[in-house]
């Protein structure tokens, strides 16, 4: 539990007592709905569904990579063997012992509604968002993690924590949500503490808003400020994410960006996924105990050419790929229809062909996770949305 | 209740500064600032911008870069690759350039009624740049289209804003195209963006007597806007929908070939619709003075509005000579870009020390702790601009980023910082409350002292 004893630290020094100090009283948090926990990363910047996780046993794979899939399966610094027909991006290697038992998997073709623009930015907010094309893209200011909170019980401020300093859409909305950059970690002598506890003593807002930041800032170990090493960042996220799902919190975001792949892809994704696998596996780290109620998923704004460039890049695409993780999810498979790489089979001749929305994923998840109303799920979570049949994402 | 004079300062203008020696200054009332938007504009001509050709050459320049380096690549060459580099942090230099010199700006001001006003506007008609390429138009739009009118007329400002490249660009208008136009019969289709955020944002507002038939109706009027990185803004006459549309319930265009002048009619009388009067009036009144402003200085205002035809000056001295705007004092909390603003004046900081920072400590010691605080430059979230209540500022991650840079980040600003007492004076003057005054005093360091007082509700609220 959260405790308050760093304000109360060296009160001597300026004789208050703790009963002057109305902020030290008031209990802020309350017990969260049920015990699951679900974290969505958003994958900023279009992540390569078909180098994540390749389908080796489709002839075309080979034929539309000749560069980027030179590397046999299984070869030094070649892709891991997940299965007959899937193997994995080398820089996953870290996450492999999930795979393996089965806290690991993926949903292959799969993407938001959004078609043919490719723009990062819109694809971003519609992922966001969880709306359809009807809604003017970009203009949308609510999203859909939001619109879970607004249907569920017992919500409290910190039930749902946005982490890092972007803003993220997801979100954001009319249910309470908490967001925390580690960045912004308080470091206040004891007294500058007290001093302006006394100024902020008649004005609730200030008062409340100080008191959250110094508690969370407290719960964060030392040392655990964000330094100028782009590649730790997520993982500090991730840490400071577990810490809270530790406590009050039940539904974390934040996203990791470096996906835009336009150029020198192996370098890029090798890195990307090193760094995405440590972020995974910091959260199953910290959440020690409660990772087998908990439940990853790291989705893309869309995925990127089945061809690649001439730059062993790709461009931007279509139907992509979602990671998922947690000791909740059915692990240790490729979820999806696989829709073929034949020419006829590719989205407008030149992108993997989605064959499910995204959003449905994740509405199988929350009615997993938190038994949300499916007609809740299709109505206002993701308006318009058919949830179809349980894909069985969950155990 | 402090002095007008220093309500005025901290409500209207962009904070107090230090007083120098000799004689006091003339204290500040609404005279004064209706003064300070009437005066030459002298703070555009210390702190100039980028120029709209500067900026549109610029963006010119990415699309055959990014091709260039990847035929390079493909070729072996690494050298177009690098071009393309730096092309990209030169439009980074540059779009930062532009945040740090708007800062400078305010930092400098006199007063800074004009500056606060300069970014009401351009809230009002908030945009963002779609792409690196567009980040430095952010400051050609408000050089362009808010500060030339922001004491002028509305219709004025309107036409120049919602019409701006930066504006067509991010409301999606240069890919609408008239259904029956000589280039919709081959291709493309109407986008109602523009159209429907001009009635809903711009004029109207929300509660706007307008329907959905509006909304298509300016839709199609609007075709034929246009803006390219290479031929510039231009009306393109066969992407402008034949015939004439009704928009609330007035014809506008038929004109063949179409020209602008159309739209500028059906904006002049947008801009005049008493509803536009009223939902700027209480726009304004929420901005400066409260989130629940006082009915009947809004009243005022919207009476001003239309009486003066659309004139701005009038609505601002409605405000300014009510009793509302002055005994409301604190109801409302600084933006984080106002409250660094105003922390640098009271330090005593300078506009061309702000304008001479490089790159590197600009983006340290002023976009990062506004990203920090929620406000990043130029990035509202959405056409609808900043959110106005207190409490979408002040909440934990907002507030543990003022304390941070309150506590930490003057130091890099001013070094040896002026004394915790002095500061108290410049910064609050009679706003500083006894609580403040009392734990000023006991603090421990000089440091936490500028803290206390930066981060305090006697400074963040106004």
């Amino acid at each position: 539990m959260l405790n308050r004893r760093l304000f109360l630290q060296g009160s001597a020094l300026i004789g208050c007592s703790a009963a002057a100090h109305p902020l030290l009283s008031t209990a802020t948090f309350a017990a969260a709905p049920g015990e699951n926990r679900l974290v969505v990363i958003i994958l900023r910047g279009a992540m390569d569904g078909l180098d994540l996780v390749q389908p080796r046993g489709d002839a075309g794979f080979a034929r539309y990579r000749p560069g980027l899939a030179a590397l046999a399966v299984g070869a030094e610094d070649g892709a891991l063997p997940l299965d007959d027909f899937w193997a994995a991006h080398p820089g996953l290697a870290k996450l492999m012992p999930l795979w393996a038992a089965g806290e690991l998997g993926f949903v292959h073709a799969t993407s938001t509604p959004y078609r043919d623009k490719r723009s990062h930015f819109d694809g971003q907010d519609l992922l966001e968002a969880g709306t359809g094309m009807d809604v003017p893209v970009g203009m949308a200011r609510e999203g859909w993690l939001n619109r879970m909170l607004q249907g569920m019980p017992g919500v409290q401020s910190q039930t749902a924590f946005s982490v890092g300093a972007e803003e993220m859409l997801i979100l954001s909305g009319a249910a309470p949500s908490a967001s925390w950059a580690p960045a912004s970690r308080l470091d206040l002598s004891a007294q500058a503490r007290l001093l302006l506890d006394h100024v902020y003593h008649d004005d609730p807002l200030f008062r409340d808003a100080a008191t959250e930041a110094v508690e969370i800032s407290a719960d964060m170990a030392p040392g655990d400020k964000m330094g100028g090493d782009a590649n730790r960042q997520p993982l500090k996220l991730a840490e400071f994410a577990a810490a809270r799902l530790r406590e009050e919190t039940r539904i974390a975001s934040f996203s990791v960006g470096g996906w835009d792949t336009h150029r020198n892809q192996p370098g890029a994704m090798k890195a990307g996924l090193r760094r995405l696998s440590e972020t995974v596996l910091a959260l199953k780290d910290g959440l020690g105990p409660v990772w087998g109620q908990t439940t990853v998923l790291a989705m893309t704004e869309f995925g990127r050419t089945v061809r690649e460039n001439g730059s062993m890049g790709t461009d931007h695409g279509t139907g992509g790929a979602m990671l998922v993780a947690g000791g909740a999810v059915r692990g240790g498979r490729v979820h999806g229809r696989w829709p073929g790489l034949a020419e006829a089979d590719l989205y407008a001749g030149r992108d993997l062909m989605p064959t499910s929305d995204v959003r449905a994923w994740a509405g199988w998840a929350m009615r997993g996770l938190y038994g949300l109303d499916a007609g809740l799920i299709e109505g206002s979570v993701f308006p318009g949305l058919q949830m179809g049949s349980d894909p069985g994402l969950l155990l | 209740m402090p002095s007008v004079s220093t309500i005025a300062a901290i409500r209207f203008g962009s904070g107090l500064v230090p007083r120098e020696a000799g004689p006091a200054p003339a204290p500040l009332d609404a005279a004064a600032l209706l003064g300070d938007l009437t005066a030459p504009d002298t703070m555009a001509a210390r702190f100039p911008v980028i120029t709209r050709p500067e900026a549109e050459e610029l963006a010119r320049q990415v699309r055959p870069a990014r091709r260039a380096a990847q035929a390079g690549t493909e070729a072996g060459d690494p050298e177009p690759e690098l071009a393309y580099r730096a092309l990209r942090q030169q439009l980074r230099v540059a779009t930062n350039r532009g945040a740090q010199l708007t800062m400078a700006r305010t930092v400098a001001a006199e007063i800074g009624f004009r500056e606060r006003l300069v970014q009401f506007w351009g809230d009002h008609f908030a945009t963002r740049a779609r792409g690196p390429e567009l980040g430095p138009m952010a400051q050609v739009f408000a050089d362009e289209a808010i500060r030339p009118h922001l004491a002028g007329r509305f219709p004025d400002m309107l036409k120049a804003a919602a019409l701006h490249p930066m504006m067509l660009v991010y409301l999606d208008q240069t890919s609408s195209v008239g259904p029956n136009s000589a280039s919709g019969r081959k291709r493309g289709g109407l986008n109602e963006n523009l159209a429907r955020e001009m009635l809903e944002l711009h004029t109207l507002g929300v509660g706007g007597s307008y329907a959905q038939a509006d909304v298509r109706q300016l839709a199609l009027l609007l075709t034929g806007l246009s803006w390219t990185y290479r031929a510039g803004w231009h009306f393109d006459p066969t992407k402008a929908e034949p015939g004439a549309e009704t928009v609330l319930g007035e014809a506008y265009g038929g004109a063949d070939p179409a020209d602008v002048t159309e739209i500028h009619a059906a904006l002049e009388d947008l801009a005049l619709h008493p509803e536009t009067g009223r939902h700027l009036a209480r726009k304004l009144a929420v901005h400066f003075t409260s989130d629940d402003p006082d009915a009947g200085m809004v009243e005022a205002m919207a009476a001003a509005y239309a009486e003066g035809q659309g004139a701005l000056m009038p609505v601002y001295a409605a405000m300014l000579e009510h009793p509302a705007a002055w005994d409301t004092f604190g109801a409302k909390a600084r933006q984080p870009q106002d409250f660094l603003v105003a922390a640098l004046r009271a330090l005593g900081v300078t506009g061309e020390q702000v304008a001479a920072l490089e790159h590197g400590p600009a983006n340290n010691h002023l976009l990062g702790p506004l990203r920090l605080m929620g406000q990043p430059f130029a990035s509202p979230p959405g056409p609808d601009g900043w959110p106005e209540a207190a409490s979408d500022w002040i909440n934990p991650q907002g507030l543990a980023a003022r304390i941070e840079w309150a506590m930490k980040g003057p130091r890099f600003w001013v070094n040896p910082l002026p004394d915790p007492r002095r500061l108290l004076r410049a910064a609050l003057d009679d706003a500083a409350g006894e609580r403040l005054a009392w734990a000023v005093g006991r603090a421990e360091t000089v440091a936490e002292g500028t803290g206390l007082i930066l981060a305090s509700p006697d400074f963040n609220r106004r």
